[in-house]
């Protein structure tokens, strides 16, 4: 069949269309095609987890996804997360917690995140550790993300942040 | 690390995937892509076509057919992990599901992914093994139905033709109130196991073990029933003694050694492993057969 093939997927709410190789990973789709850089690659197996995105909203590494694989898909990245600037609470909560160092792990933390909030209204410490343990940060930060996270639950429960 | 060039092609029913099988040269199927996407990036693999049957639908059914579970080989992780059917018909699936990969890994991973696969580490070959699971695959040729003690052949090698496709798993469930435990060694949750254990067993109306199955992950080649265990608890009073003695069978197996740990450490931790799993599924199960 085909070594290039032209697909219409979703990404961040907008419909794109292009012809891309099949060999090329979402990865790469994403950033070199449509230049969300905000993806990050790590190690481009599916051991760290920095490229999580949610696809048709579930969390999947685009380094594991051919970019083909998604026509007709739903992707969601970091850049389509905060509303005209209005970041959400889940991105504010890891400002306000230490969330992050130097970045490069957060888009795919978010990610993650976002889907476990998405799923667990209320989750235990032990919940977002374990929904974490697919990402890696090497500034091991993992205290405040942790933390970001349940500040983040608990402000989308309507509670107040309490000790922020 | 990018996968090398290949043809890629997307069947939309298996009698289209399994005429692609037939004829392309030097075909690989593409499942949930959580094995074979990391190999072809490292360039381990170059398959010279893809065959993607992500959107071949009727591979992916989960239904209950004359007390046992059949379970399409494209069906998700994750949507088996989250499944009623499964927590209730054949729950040790579900506690060893949790234990594979990450919710990332297995919104995309499938159940057939790893059987085919066959990392000697993996966590389904040993709770279908438990289970006295049966694959069946298909061809052009027709279908063939293979018993889970038959599955590995070795090394990452299941007993799969190259124009055969993996398509469902039939999983016996065992009577409600059975103990189930699966409990595995990894330096992070989620890792590959150095060691795992899956056990299954029944206590009896006089609270006496009636039936057993135990099986050891990660610690040879391929999964590894443990015969001498089941004999050593069927028709015992369970004991933290009795599951120690009988546990201590898992040092026998022949044992793999990689960078992670030697063989002698392997052993050690699947004995611990498999007290333990007996340990856990004897707290599960119910006496008096509920």
């Amino acid at each position: 069949m085909a070594e290039r093939l032209e697909i219409t997927l979703t990404v961040n709410g907008e419909q794109v269309t292009r012809e891309v190789p099949v060999r090329l990973t979402l990865a790469d789709f994403l950033r070199h095609e449509l230049e969300l850089t905000g993806t990050h690659l790590g190690c481009e197996h599916g051991v760290c987890g920095a490229c999580t995105i949610l696809l048709d909203g579930k969390t999947a590494r685009s380094c594991l996804l051919l970019a083909v694989q998604t026509d007709g898909m739903s992707v969601d990245t970091v850049e389509g997360m905060a509303d005209n600037g209005a970041l959400t609470p889940l991105q504010q909560a890891f400002i306000d917690n230490h969330g992050l160092q130097c970045g490069f792990c957060t888009p795919g933390m978010l990610a993650t995140l976002t889907e476990l909030l998405d799923t667990i209204a209320d989750p235990s410490e032990q919940e977002v550790r374990e929904w974490l343990s697919g990402n890696i940060c090497r500034c091991t930060g993992y205290q405040g993300i942790v933390d970001a996270a349940l500040a983040a639950a608990k402000a989308l429960r309507g509670e107040s942040p309490a000790g922020v | 690390m990018k996968p090398p060039p290949f043809s890629y092609h997307r069947p939309e029913s298996l009698p289209q995937a399994l005429d692609f099988l037939a004829t392309l040269d030097d075909p690989k199927i593409l499942a949930g892509g959580q094995s074979l996407m990391p190999m072809m990036n490292f360039r381990y693999v170059m398959p010279a076509n893809i065959i993607d049957i992500n959107r071949v639908a009727e591979l992916s059914t989960v239904e209950e057919t004359g007390g046992a579970l059949r379970i399409g080989a494209m069906a998700r992780q994750r949507d088996l992990e989250l499944s009623d059917l499964v927590r209730q018909r054949c729950p040790l699936l579900h506690e060893a599901l949790l234990n594979v990969g990450h919710v990332q890994t297995r919104n995309r991973g499938t159940i057939g992914g790893s059987l085919s696969h066959l990392d000697p580490a993996a966590e389904m070959p040993a709770v279908l093994h438990a289970h006295d699971a049966t694959l069946h695959a298909a061809s052009k040729r027709g279908t063939r139905d293979i018993a889970m003690a038959d599955w590995s052949q070795g090394f990452m090698t299941p007993n799969l033709e190259p124009d055969e496709i993996l398509t469902a798993i039939t999983i016996p469930c065992w009577p409600s109130g059975h103990g189930y435990g699966f409990v595995e060694f990894a330096r992070r949750h989620g890792d590959f196991a150095m060691a795992g254990a899956a056990v299954l067993l029944t206590v009896d109306a006089g609270g006496k073990i009636g039936r057993a199955a135990v099986a050891v992950t990660g610690v040879d080649n391929g999964p590894v029933r443990l015969p001498e265990t089941e004999a050593a608890l069927i028709g015992q009073t369970p004991s933290p003694d009795l599951f120690e003695s009988a546990a201590e069978h898992a040092a026998s197996v022949p044992g793999i050694e990689d960078v992670h740990a030697t063989k002698e450490y392997r052993r050690k931790l699947a004995v611990v492993m498999t007290k333990r799993a007996l340990g856990q599924a004897f707290d599960r199960a119910k006496s008096g057969g509920a």
